[in-house]
């Protein structure tokens, strides 16, 4: 029976990442999908005709432009698009817009606040410095503290350099940064709630926290550290959906020899003698391989498709103790026609950017506060675009797609599985908020997926449907990610790697953890990784 | 089972603010006239613009070289609306501002002007700009860049308030030899009395929009003579035209920054942002700039009590911190060594120029440069600079020596005469 050199499991963006990055390097790489379509969570299908969803994922930023290249993307047709700007609307029939320009940006906050208006320069620099602190560390395997390998302690002493260059205010703001909460680091430049949530939005988003929780700062540190195209902090739609990704992604692959299975469950991965040898589908048939990658998350890949006798208690503890919260879901929709806010004027640019309702940061906590107490938020966070307003390709003219991220949605209603009742509700808690500021919507529905934890879970795989696979907390950052001492994309188990976005840097549509992971699998291998352009400077 | 949902309803409604609401077509609008625009663009032969702070302004109005020689040999009137600008009013106005800027503030009277600038904390240079004092407890500062936040959270304890101005209070320059006759033809009563850096209130009849105080300073950007006059905004028009028509014929020219910029590097003044990054703007914490590091050490007083940034200061230059220092420089040859490398022995790199020309005043090839101490500082011989200088498509690489000189680069005697000549 044919043995291939890698098989991945799983055709998210980080397995299609590390399955092309092996495949250049001359590996046999084979695919498995359980799915009839590869994407993961950067997925694009058409469910109802003329309407192409972004299922999951919906904007662009973090997908590292250096994998871009090197796996030709432009070439198997990624194209990204910068958006403009957005708004939160408030309460009273206003709106509080970003914009692009930066004096207009200044105008806009002036409107609430003259004196947060000229805080912003401020805040922009601190979080930029912070970004750029960051920022090389996305494209390098986390050292592991504890050996005493060269180039574990090369890689520390850049940490340590890195962070010796800081100056001592900077050091603490780092490490404020990386620990406070989005609220309590937003009160140090703004003083406007509606401006302060404005901000906060990237501090939960993914997150099962609430604005006041500690280490929120980070997850908005994590949210600005992308770019399109060099232009840093900017987000973008990937033309065609985010499904466009992985597609490029898929293609590269294939043009490069690699193979790809769709609609095959792994059932569990073939170990003997404490070695992965392959995996096992779900309707019985072994494929066998020289090594297994996974791109299933954490829990998934140890509690599920390996036999708990095969790893170490502790790590099986920390694995179970592993944080991936169901805290999110997904309302998508296709649209008849563009809907009307009448609180923004028409030719706002707003409506070609991100547009939220929740204007101040008491409520953005108590729609955490209905998470904890085991429910759906009555009055949600959303994460709305409308990218038919740049894209062409995913709508009829005229007609629209929307693709509202809601937040918050707990992995159990009231500690019992979602019903199919339950997320009608929670759709419905979703309509319902669009509708009070956009009259008519309703009329123009189409067509509408709605996505709980328990449809994410069911069909992409993250467990608890968490979009990070696990929680960007500074406890399982680094080096603890996914925990202590399997940082560096191996498992205890010989032959068996990880490199989803469990793994450092973690989630977002950034490609980082299944590049680095490949670069691991390849050192292993004794081959070389030239056809791994370095991390663009910081400079 | 469905979740029981307490629905209270999200949206709206509490009563819209008229006046934000009013406000949010800016954004149609990305680049603001300024209150001359109307006879600015009326102007523009060249129409070539560019962002200042979110204002259209003029890199050049009908020809840069030309313009220049306007501010030398009659008179400019050069469009300052943009400048930040914040009113600073209290009985703790002068203890507030002694705190927040370096200079003592005490020593300045009502009715003068000083050039200033103000720290962080950690000493670094937030930016610099003019202090008016208009009446013993009512303050005008001008400034590059905007700085609401720190000012009101130095306030707190002080019995002040602070309060931005930018768009209601419009500002022109005039300056050149012919500044003052305009001035004074224009009908500006006692303007002669004016010495450097004082300043007066005087009544300007603005036809159908009323009568106003305009005020007028004996201060400005371009090291020669002349004056900066701050009117209400719907003034502006009326105090142009009155201009205007009294410099018809003593010369007068409206110009864009471009001239500006080159008599203030003759002047040998800094510009934020520029000749050095402010530190709020500063992502890499190398860039940051202490007084001492920008040729602004002089500003600095020890006498004074507690101000901003003192303690890091001291310390810094007790324990020798001070990494740069800012200078000017004398190029051989004629080519303007715009953000040239500045060498030591044609091999170490010890700096960056940061503004250049030809110095028409001086006949000299001038410049601004930062250096890293020592150099600069006590290591001043054989300094070079190395100028790329783009000529058809193929760079002309020339190493030319650069000698460290005083600033001004020019001094003119009719920018401090008294009285004023009329040219």
């Amino acid at each position: 029976m044919k043995a291939w050199d890698a098989i991945v499991i799983g055709g998210g963006h980080n397995g299609l990442v590390n399955a092309c990055y092996l495949q250049r390097a001359g590996l046999d790489v084979l695919v498995v999908e359980k799915n009839d379509w590869v994407g993961g969570a950067a997925t694009s299908r058409e469910l109802t005709p003329g309407f192409l969803y972004s299922n999951c994922s919906y904007v662009c930023s973090l997908f590292r432009p250096e994998i871009m290249r090197d796996l030709e993307l432009p070439r198997f047709g990624l194209q990204v698009i910068s958006y403009e700007g957005g708004a939160v609307f408030t309460r009273d029939g206003d709106y509080l817009a970003n914009y692009r320009d930066h004096d207009a940006h200044r105008r806009e906050f002036a409107r609430f606040s003259r004196r947060d208006a000229e805080a912003y320069d401020r805040y922009a620099r601190d979080v930029t410095r912070q970004c750029r602190f960051i920022q090389p560390l996305l494209m390098r395997t986390a050292p592991d503290p504890t050996s005493l390998r060269p180039r574990d302690l090369g890689e520390l002493l850049y940490l340590g350099k890195k962070f010796a260059g800081l100056s001592a205010e900077e050091m603490a703001l780092t490490l404020r940064f990386w620990t406070m909460s989005i609220s309590d680091f937003l009160d140090e430049y703004f003083e406007t709630d509606v401006i302060k949530a404005n901000f906060a939005l990237s501090g939960i988003i993914g997150t099962a926290l609430g604005p006041m929780s500690p280490g929120t700062a980070y997850v908005l540190l994590h949210h600005y550290m992308g770019e399109v195209d060099g232009s840093v902090g900017a987000w973008g739609y990937a033309r065609g959906g985010m499904g466009a990704v992985t597609r490029a992604l898929a293609a590269s692959f294939q043009a490069s020899g690699g193979t790809i299975r769709t609609g095959a469950e792994v059932d569990h991965v073939l170990i003997r003698r404490g070695k992965a040898k392959g995996v096992i589908l779900a309707d019985g048939e072994e494929i066998h391989g020289k090594l297994v990658v996974s791109n299933a998350d954490v829990k998934r890949t140890f509690l599920k498709l390996v036999e708990e006798k095969e790893l170490p208690d502790i790590f099986l503890r920390r694995v179970r103790n592993f944080k991936i919260r169901g805290s999110s879901g997904k309302v998508n929709i296709a649209l008849d026609s563009l809907p009307e806010f009448p609180a923004l004027p028409k030719d706002s640019p707003v409506y070609r950017g991100d547009m939220h309702f929740t204007d101040s940061m008491e409520r953005m906590e108590r729609a955490y506060d209905d998470w904890k107490a085991g429910r759906w938020s009555a009055d949600p966070f959303l994460d709305m675009v409308i990218p038919t307003t740049l894209d062409p390709t995913m709508s009829p003219p005229g007609k629209h797609f929307m693709s509202c991220f809601v937040q918050y949605a707990p992995p159990k209603v009231n500690g019992h599985d979602w019903t199919d009742a339950d997320r009608d509700g929670f759709a419905e808690s979703v309509i319902s908020q669009i509708a009070e500021y956009s009259p008519g919507f309703r009329d123009r529905i189409v067509h509408m997926e709605v996505r709980t934890p328990r449809e994410i879970e069911a069909e992409v795989g993250l467990t608890e449907g968490n979009i990070f696979q696990g929680e960007l907390t500074f406890d399982q950052l680094l080096f603890n990610r996914p925990v202590p001492g399997y940082a560096q994309y191996r498992s205890p188990l010989s032959g068996l790697y990880i490199c989803g976005s469990s793994t450092h840097p973690g989630g977002g549509v950034m490609g980082a953890p299944g590049r680095n992971a490949a670069a691991e699998i390849l050192r292993d291998l004794a081959k070389p990784i030239h056809h791994m352009s370095p991390a663009h400077d910081v400079i | 089972m469905a979740q029981a949902i307490e629905k209270q309803s999200s949206a709206p409604r509490s009563p819209v603010i008229p006046a934000r609401t009013a406000a949010q077509s800016h954004f149609r609008t990305l680049r603001l006239g300024t209150p001359f625009q109307p006879r600015i663009d009326a102007l523009a032969r060249t129409n070539d613009w560019y962002n200042w702070a979110g204002y259209r302004a003029p890199h050049s109005l009908w020809d840069e070289e030309l313009e220049y020689f306007a501010i030398r040999s009659q008179a400019a009137l050069f469009d300052i609306s943009p400048m930040t600008k914040y009113r600073i009013e209290g009985t703790d106005a002068e203890a507030f501002l002694d705190r927040v800027t370096l200079r003592d503030v005490t020593k300045l009277k009502a009715g003068r002007v000083h050039y200033t600038a103000w720290c962080d904390d950690e000493g670094f240079v937030l930016d610099d700009g003019t202090l008016f004092r208009l009446s013993p407890t009512r303050f005008r500062l001008c400034s590059q860049e905007r700085h609401l936040p720190w000012l009101l959270d130095s306030a707190i304890g002080f019995d002040v308030t602070v309060e931005e101005e930018t768009e209601a209070v419009a500002g022109l320059a005039l300056q050149g030899p012919t500044s003052f006759a305009v001035l004074r033809d224009a009908g500006f009563a006692g303007v002669e009395r004016l010495k450097i850096f004082d300043l007066a209130e005087f009544p300007h009849d603005g036809g159908p929009q009323g009568t106003s105080q305009v005020t007028i300073s004996r201060t400005g950007f371009t090291g020669d003579l002349g004056y900066e006059l701050f009117v209400p905004a719907e003034q502006a028009l009326s105090l142009w035209d009155r201009l205007m028509a009294a410099g018809e014929l003593r010369g007068i020219r409206a110009i864009g920054y471009t001239a500006l910029n080159r008599a203030r590097l003759e002047a040998g003044l800094i510009v934020a942002n520029a000749d050095f990054v402010t530190s709020e703007h500063a992502v890499r914490p190398d860039r940051l700039r202490m007084p001492d590091e920008i040729g602004l050490g002089f500003m600095i007083d020890l006498e004074k009590g507690h101000f901003n940034g003192r303690r890091a200061i001291l310390e810094a230059r007790a324990k020798h911190r001070l990494r740069h220092v800012l200078v000017g420089l004398e190029i051989e040859g004629n080519i303007p060594a715009e953000h040239a490398i500045v060498y030591h022995r044609k091999s170490q790199e010890v700096g960056l120029v940061s503004a250049a020309m030809w110095s028409p005043m001086a006949k000299r090839n001038i410049a601004i440069a930062s250096l890293a101490r020592p150099f600069g500082d006590t290591m001043v011989d054989d300094l070079w600079v190395e100028i790329y200088a783009m000529r058809e498509l193929q760079y002309q690489k020339l190493m030319k020596r650069a000698k460290v000189v005083q600033r001004p680069f020019i001094k003119l005697d009719r920018r401090t005469a008294n009285p004023p000549a009329d040219f």
